[in-house]
């Protein structure tokens, strides 16, 4: 976890929610209209790599679209996604002026309407109902050292959301059954789930945790290893074995059927071995930044 | 191979028939759209033996859902959704005359086998190409069940869209023939 260089001021610091609002009005704006860096470098590199004529017309195919949206400010892919928004807050800050959380959606609906974003959110996932505003978002909201607050927005779409699996492994199963169950998930994702994936991979924790380390593994930049080696290099193999699946982008086959793939770990139970595969597409849309 | 498709506004069973799966096309014409809701109303309806206010009869469906249309645009961003979610309403809506629909991804067996015996075709367009496919819609309008927002029929108007033939009348599948060809790992 980083940590936003201390700023000046008396303890509480204030920070008024209303600037998180329109962080977020931004942020979910700025996701959906231009990818990141560092998986427009990784498609341009695949397109060079892939084998497969249909497979690296994909390729080219998608990096025109993703230029294309950056250039004229427009969603590079029609499911704007459901929005997940993750506010790391300082010890020392006071949020002020309302409810942070309220704030937060509020600024879902702001930046849904100001950057010409679909809704996709339906109010019951039984009774469904569109909610009309593409509120509300999810929050995963933690306290941390400091007097920053952290603002990261990731747009989930569900095309590859619907293809993530949780399983509890046992100790035994260890780093293999691990890999296998990586490998196993990302080949029932096939095409449906719109490759080439990122794949974010949560390993420990509880139930709950290892699905939120799989999806937090996929706002961090794909040509970035995990520091551990072991995992660096367990990130490296993954990768490599996927691509061996044969799916290719969009399925239309070949050699790169995923960009790469981001491991989180947490501490475990003696008894347990929970692992996450959160799938993400070649979109990866998440953005951040620092109050 | 690349060919130029006309769908205007039904794609003839000569032209279905002579397409193969691995066929890349540019579809110049008309399309209507509806995913998930839509579907299951226009199923809905049929089962009550009620009409569809449009016909259906050698359409090609489009999957999609799509973002509102900046000022001065015609559509907003409009990629494929997932095809294969609609599996459970194929069969009633080829049934019912549709010629074939565009998505992405592929289908399970049992979805290609729908396809083959009303001899339609499954078209993929790119997933995530919601820009650049958006450029190749000249017209829409909405044609029906608007209460559905971006899940409502539209009509698309639309030239050089560009697609793959996924499953030809012959029930050729070509995201199976593709990972067969590219598999290097068995898991």
């Amino acid at each position: 976890m980083s940590l936003g260089a201390p700023l000046t001021s008396p303890s509480p610091r204030q920070v008024p929610v209303a600037r998180i609002r329109d962080t977020v009005a931004q942020l979910v704006v700025e996701a959906n209209v231009a990818i990141g860096d560092d998986v427009l470098a990784a498609l341009r590199r695949a397109a060079e790599e892939e084998e497969s004529p249909l497979g690296r017309d994909v390729l080219v195919q998608l990096i025109d679209n993703y230029e294309t949206a950056r250039r004229e400010r427009v969603p590079a892919c029609q499911d704007t996604g459901l929005t997940i928004v993750f506010l790391e807050v300082g010890q020392d800050v006071h949020l002020v002026g309302g409810d942070v959380r309220a704030a937060v959606h509020e600024g879902i609906r702001l930046g849904t309407r100001a950057g010409y974003l679909r809704s996709s959110v339906v109010a019951d996932p039984l009774l469904r109902g569109n909610t009309g505003d593409n509120a509300p978002g999810i929050i995963h909201m933690r306290i941390v050292p400091g007097n920053r607050v952290h603002v990261t927005v990731a747009c989930k779409g569900f095309g590859s959301e619907n293809k993530s699996r949780l399983k509890m492994l046992t100790p035994a199963d260890g780093v293999e059954g691990v890999k296998k169950f990586v490998i196993e998930t990302v080949d029932r994702a096939g095409a449906q789930g719109c490759p080439p994936f990122v794949v974010g991979v949560g390993i420990g924790g509880s139930f709950e945790t290892a699905a939120l380390l799989a999806k937090k593994a996929l706002t961090r930049p794909i040509d970035r290893r995990h520091p551990r080696p072991d995992l660096a290099r367990l990130e490296e193999e993954l990768l490599d074995a996927v691509n061996g699946l044969g799916i290719g982008p969009q399925g239309m086959g070949g050699i790169r059927t995923a960009l790469g793939v981001n491991i989180e770990v947490y501490p475990t139970h003696i008894a347990g071995l929970p692992v996450a595969v959160n799938i993400g597409c070649h979109s990866n849309r998440h953005r951040d930044m620092w109050i | 191979m690349l060919r130029q498709l006309i769908i205007d506004p039904v794609l003839s069973p000569a032209d279905a028939r002579e397409l193969r799966a691995g066929d890349r096309v540019l579809i110049t014409g008309e399309l209507l759209t509806a995913r998930d809701a839509a579907c299951q109303r226009m199923v809905e309806t049929l089962s009550a033996g009620g009409r569809l206010p449009f016909d259906l009869a050698g359409r090609i469906i489009y999957a999609v859902g799509p973002t509102p249309a900046k000022p001065g645009r015609v559509v907003g961003s409009a990629g494929p959704t997932t095809a294969a979610r609609l599996l459970p309403f194929l069969d009633r809506l080829l049934g019912a005359g549709l010629r074939g629909i565009i998505g992405k991804g592929d289908f399970p067996p049992e979805g290609v086998e729908i396809f083959r015996r009303h001899g339609a075709l499954y078209l993929a367009a790119i997933g995530g190409a919601g820009a650049t496919i958006a450029k190749t819609i000249t017209a829409v309008e909405v044609v029906a069940y608007g209460d559905l927002g971006p899940e409502a029929v539209h009509r698309f108007r639309v030239r050089g869209f560009p697609a793959v033939v996924a499953i030809d009348v012959e029930g050729n599948n070509l995201h199976e023939m593709a990972r067969a060809r590219w598999r290097r790992l068995q898991p």
